[in-house]
């Protein structure tokens, strides 16, 4: 078909498979940070989420097969399309090579994607499957009971006195370890690294960018990817900083 | 205008002929005035190369004007050398001081092979071009030219992609010896104008899947070529035909069937 | 002696070519397919016939020796193309861009191709229009022009500065389709070095790959040239270093006819020079002078002063002074002349006191720096990089260089040369220009011979051979063509002498500029006719051409180039020494009026000289074709 053959097996179609994953990465990623981010406030939100979360069953099943599939999608068309280009290169590299204006972040895409890739493994072993750090996991510690209501949209989802698994306490013994914490904050600093690139690369991709507004693009993309790290950096700082306990 | 000379060293790439293994050669050129062009000065080592009984570099060169796109040099490590918007043949010895060393080499992409020494193969552009880089007109069937009104915004920035003299430049300065810029300024310009709309989904699927098949690298957004490129074609022009794919990849799937089609 | 028949048709001017075409000979549709046309050059000429030609079914095999077709030199043209659309209610019309043109030739072209040539101008633009040309645009979306030399209507069509590149695109993407489509084979790298005639027919060509360095016989039914003009001859031109005359004079040399070598075009308005290792002179373009006006100091003493410094009342805008109605926009070779004569006056600026001042401070007042910079801001950015000097700021310093040559081989109406099945286009012919060119009108006439006149009149040709009858390249003709061109390949290889062809080449063009420039006479040509043959002979005994003959080797193709125009040189000054007056770009100085301007002969020299081979050693013999003016009256040039 020649939809599926456009998309898939041409280097815009790949790209554009790229964008439109990188897009919903993109959306998870921020989701997950501002949802976590609840862990600075009274345990019962941030267990109240996750218990909501847990309690969607096959939604939830869905939503992680579908972010695996666009993780399963972007590595896909990342591989193939870089073999491809470096076969395009030829074999003579140039014996000197200047940039003229490439940026940091779009040379080292490869590199952070693969940190990122480790980083979504270790991070999945360490507070889905809790493989990482067993005696720590949520299963293996002692559950919380909700003090109050916790609502989505003014839905009560997770009622007083509810038990629940205590993941606050989880987050705070994993990143009580030092080194967990600072391969975590290396981790989520190339990530954003990543994003810094792939954030508005994806506009270029997608048809969406033009030099009017390009600079403000790269100013919105370089503020939100800044945030988005100094967000990811507060939770195993407040650990390491006796902030969060 | 000057009249002191001075001397710089060329370190060339050598290579007898295609597939043939090269290697990097060091020439001393004496006697260079700043108001010399940088093929001029190749000139001069040339001439010298013959009188000593060498064989001269042999680079490719045409009008020295910056408008055939036949000069290809990559000088230490740019394409068309140190010069924003210029081609090879518009660099000036002014840029150089007594005593530098350049590096010369060849455009290097799979898609361009070496022909000798500086020369390159770029055919797989005019291939590109033959798989839709044109608007059907025969020859005496053309309606009278002023019937189709072109807002003068739209006919300038056509024109900003039409200027793409071919040299290859985006592809040398790709990492990923990409053309996207040399396919997206061609389908930009005529899928800008109203007179290519009948052939605009046609044309950039054409030119993609052959720019694809010849072996060009993918696109990442790095704005190498368009900063490499003797004519400033803007990687706008990228974005706006990754939007033309996009939307010609969906239109011809979802367009209804023609009567005979699938018999 | 060959036979020059015009074959113009008879009957009132405006109707001839009309009349023309209902009455030559057609090839009907299925047989179209079983002619093979062979098209070298794929400049506009060229590019624009294979494709015309392949959409009516011919099989057309087109040669380039680029690397690509979109390289030939037409991509330079700067200025734009002229057409008499009216489109600015100025007046214009057909017989008002054909008697500019003619008489912008000094009356020494046809009048029967100068109008038709005018007549199908205004389909010119409606082609390139429909094949996606971006030509200038007014805001309200329809066509925009701009003025050039020559003509006081606004009738030139432009795209910024580089209209010749749009064009050659799109007569470029027509032969890509027609390359696509199977019916144009495409030869790149591919140089001709010899025409195979075979029967007093042009049948074929022998072709050198320039990258294997293969030679190959190619037979066909007819065989078009456009490759260009012969300008590189001066060495330093505005020509593209690998223009060259090959194609054209190895057909002279095997019975076509060269008409008028000696009108050769001098443009008034390119970068000085700066230097003997100087490889190439850049042309800013005529429309320049639309708003740039053109002036010296008026006492020799102020010559290296800063322009700034000159007072108004001590500068000498001499074209207005002379030329009060044409003033910066008379015809190239007035202008020309007359930057000679100012700084033969010792009046000229620059440190090599061989340039005028072309300043534009009048309309940056006029329209401000932004408005002039969106008119030519690209010619502005050329000259800052050539000579690192601001236009915006001090006056360009310009002066005249080799642009064009309106002589060529020896065409009649139908484009067909006095050898039958050997058509002649664009700038390789002889036949719209007469004696001066007049700007926008070469891309004009590339154009209309590709496009609305080759299409036509090769059937008519064609109509007499028989389908198939085209020889086989086994042939003895072709063998002994391709025997000669092996020859002469392997003997520029092993002469084994010490200096590179370049230096031949500069010495040659000093030699031509000097005694056969923007003025001649009667003892410098004498000169030059004894030096180049005495240069021709050092070339064949002392040039080093190193290398295989079986590679890409570019000593080599210059040496077979700089062979061709060591005898061509020669014709050349032959011709102008033959032709004893004075019109358009040849100015001989014993034939003028007191006041400078060139005096004519129309009674002695109202004709067309056209050259014929008598072979090696011997001197050619000079035919005459007459020139019957029916419609116009000739007259002096008058641009006062």
């Amino acid at each position: 078909m020649d939809l599926v053959r456009n998309l898939f097996c041409s280097s815009i179609g790949r790209k554009l498979v790229m964008a439109v994953t990188g897009v919903v990465l993109i959306g998870f990623v921020a989701g997950h940070l501002v949802g976590n981010l609840q862990v600075f406030e009274s345990p019962d939100r941030i267990n109240g989420y996750a218990h909501f979360l847990q309690s969607l069953g096959p939604a939830l099943w869905f939503a992680r097969m579908f972010l695996l599939a666009c993780v399963g999608l972007h590595i896909w068309a990342a591989t193939v399309l870089t073999l491809e280009s470096q076969g395009a290169r030829g074999d003579e590299p140039y014996r000197v090579k200047r940039w003229i204006s490439a940026t940091f972040a779009s040379r080292y895409m490869r590199g952070t994607g693969y940190v990122v890739l480790a980083f979504i493994l270790y991070h999945l072993a360490h507070f889905t499957v809790g493989l990482a750090q067993p005696a720590s996991f949520k299963e293996n510690i002692a559950h919380y009971v909700m003090k109050g209501d916790y609502h989505v949209l003014g839905v009560t989802v997770t009622a007083a006195g509810t038990e629940v698994l205590d993941v606050r306490t989880m987050m705070i013994r994993g990143f009580g370890s030092p080194f967990v914490s600072i391969f975590y904050i290396v981790a989520v600093g190339l990530l954003s690294l990543h994003l810094l690139h792939g954030a508005e690369s994806l506009f270029q991709t997608l048809g969406w960018r033009n030099r009017r507004w390009e600079g403000g693009l790269r100013a919105a993309v370089t503020l939100l990817c800044a945030a988005y790290f100094l967000g990811n950096l507060a939770i195993p700082g407040g650990v390491l900083l006796g902030v969060l306990r | 205008m000057s009249t002191t000379t001075f001397s710089v060293t060329v370190r060339v790439w050598r290579q007898p002929g295609p597939g043939q293994p090269g290697r990097f050669v060091e020439y001393p050129v004496g006697g260079v005035n700043p108001d010399m062009s940088f093929l001029e000065m190749l000139d001069v080592l040339n001439d010298g190369l013959t009188r000593s009984g060498d064989e001269p570099v042999a680079f490719a060169h045409d009008c020295r004007e910056g408008i055939c796109g036949t000069c290809s040099l990559v000088i230490d490590g740019k394409p068309h050398g140190p010069h924003h918007g210029v081609a090879s043949c518009q660099t000036y010895m002014r840029s150089y001081k007594e005593g530098d060393v350049i590096v010369v080499e060849p455009f290097r992409a799979r898609p361009f092979p070496v022909i000798k020494d500086l020369v390159t193969d770029r055919s797989a552009f005019d291939r590109i071009q033959q798989a839709g880089g044109f608007i059907s007109a025969r020859t005496g069937s053309a309606p009278e030219a002023n019937s189709v009104p072109v807002p003068k915004e739209v006919a300038d920035l056509a024109m900003d992609a039409a200027q793409c003299i071919g040299c290859g430049a985006c592809v040398a300065a790709c990492k990923n010896s990409s053309a996207m810029l040399f396919v997206a300024a061609k389908v930009s310009h005529l899928g800008l104008l109203p007179q290519g709309q009948p052939e605009r989904d046609k044309r950039v699927l054409a030119m993609v899947s052959t720019m694809d098949g010849l072996g060009f690298g993918s696109c990442t957004n790095q704005y190498e070529c368009s900063a490499a490129c003797p004519k400033l074609i803007s990687h706008d022009f990228i974005a706006r035909m990754n939007r033309d794919y996009a939307k010609a990849v969906f239109r011809s799937a979802f367009r209804p069937v023609a009567a005979g089609a699938g018999d | 002696m060959a036979k020059l028949e015009s074959r113009t048709p008879a009957g009132d001017l405006p109707g001839k070519w009309r009349r023309h075409k209902a009455e030559i000979r057609l090839v009907n549709p299925a047989n179209k397919r079983k002619y093979e046309i062979i098209v070298v050059g794929a400049g506009l000429a060229g590019a624009s016939a294979a494709a015309s030609l392949a959409e009516l079914g011919y099989k057309v095999s087109t040669f380039v020796f680029h690397d690509s077709p979109r390289r030939a030199h037409s991509i330079a043209a700067q200025g734009g193309i002229n057409a008499a659309k009216n489109y600015q209610n100025d007046g214009d019309s057909v017989h008002r861009l054909f008697y500019d043109t003619l008489k912008g030739g000094d009356y020494r072209s046809r009048e029967a191709n100068v109008h038709r040539l005018a007549e199908v101008s205004v389909d010119i633009i409606d082609q390139c229009v429909a094949q996606g040309v971006p030509f200038a645009r007014e805001y309200g979306g329809l066509l925009d022009n701009r003025s050039f030399g020559g003509a006081q209507v606004s009738r030139t069509f432009y795209a910024r500065g580089q209209t010749g590149q749009q064009l050659l695109l799109g007569a470029y993407s027509a032969l890509s389709k027609a390359v696509a489509s199977g019916g144009i084979t495409l030869n790149t790298h591919s140089e001709m070095l010899d025409l195979v005639v075979v029967d007093g027919h042009a049948k074929g060509i022998i072709v050198r790959d320039l990258v294997t360095g293969q030679i190959s016989r190619h037979a066909a039914d007819a065989v078009i040239l456009a490759t260009g003009g012969y300008g590189n001859v001066f060495n330093l031109s505005t020509y593209a270093r690998g223009s060259n005359a090959t194609a054209i004079w190895r057909a002279y040399k095997r019975g076509a006819c060269f008409a008028n070598p000696c009108y050769t075009q001098i443009h008034p308005t390119c970068i000085p020079v700066t230097g003997d290792y100087q490889s190439k002179l850049t042309l800013m373009s005529e429309s320049l002078r639309n708003d740039g006006r053109i002036w010296v100091p008026k006492r020799k003493e102020d010559r290296l002063k800063p322009p700034a410094t000159i007072a108004e009342s001590d500068r000498d805008y001499y074209l207005e002074r002379i030329y009060p109605s044409f003033g910066n926009l008379c015809p190239r070779d007035v202008a020309s002349r007359a930057a000679k004569r100012v700084c033969d006056e010792g009046r000229g600026v620059g440190a090599s006191g061989l340039g005028v001042y072309l300043d534009f401070a009048d309309a940056i007042g006029r329209v401000g720096e932004a408005g002039v910079r969106e008119r030519y801001g690209n010619l502005f950015d050329i000259y800052r990089e050539i000579t690192n000097e601001n236009a915006y700021r001090d006056p360009m310093r310009i002066f005249p260089a080799v642009h064009y040559t309106m002589g060529g081989l020896w065409v009649d109406y139908n484009l067909m040369s006095n050898l039958p099945g050997l058509f002649v286009l664009g700038e390789a012919n002889f036949s719209d220009h007469g004696a001066n060119r007049l700007g926008a009108s070469a891309l004009m006439q590339g154009l209309a011979d590709g496009y609305f006149v080759i299409p036509y009149t090769v059937g008519d040709y064609l109509a007499t051979q028989k389908p198939g009858s085209r020889p086989k390249v086994d042939a003895a003709e072709f063998k002994q063509a391709e025997e000669g061109v092996a020859l002469m390949t392997s003997h520029l290889l092993t002469i084994g002498g010490k200096e590179p062809v370049s230096h031949f080449h500069k010495r040659l063009g000093h030699i031509l500029w000097q005694y056969c420039g923007m003025a001649r006479n009667r003892e410098g040509l004498s000169k030059a006719l004894k030096e180049i043959p005495a240069l021709r002979s050092e070339f064949w005994a002392n040039v080093k051409v190193p290398g295989s003959g079986l590679a890409l080797n570019q000593s080599l193709e210059n040496a077979g180039r700089v062979a061709d125009f060591l005898e061509l040189g020669e014709l050349l000054c032959r011709d102008a020494l033959a032709r004893e007056e004075s019109c358009g770009g040849h100015f001989r100085e014993e034939h003028q009026y007191p006041d400078g301007e060139c005096k004519r002969d129309d009674d002695n020299f109202g004709h067309v000289a056209a050259w014929e081979y008598a072979g090696e050693g011997r001197e050619p013999v000079r035919n005459v074709e007459p020139l019957n003016y029916e419609t116009v009256k000739m007259s002096v040039r008058n641009y006062k």
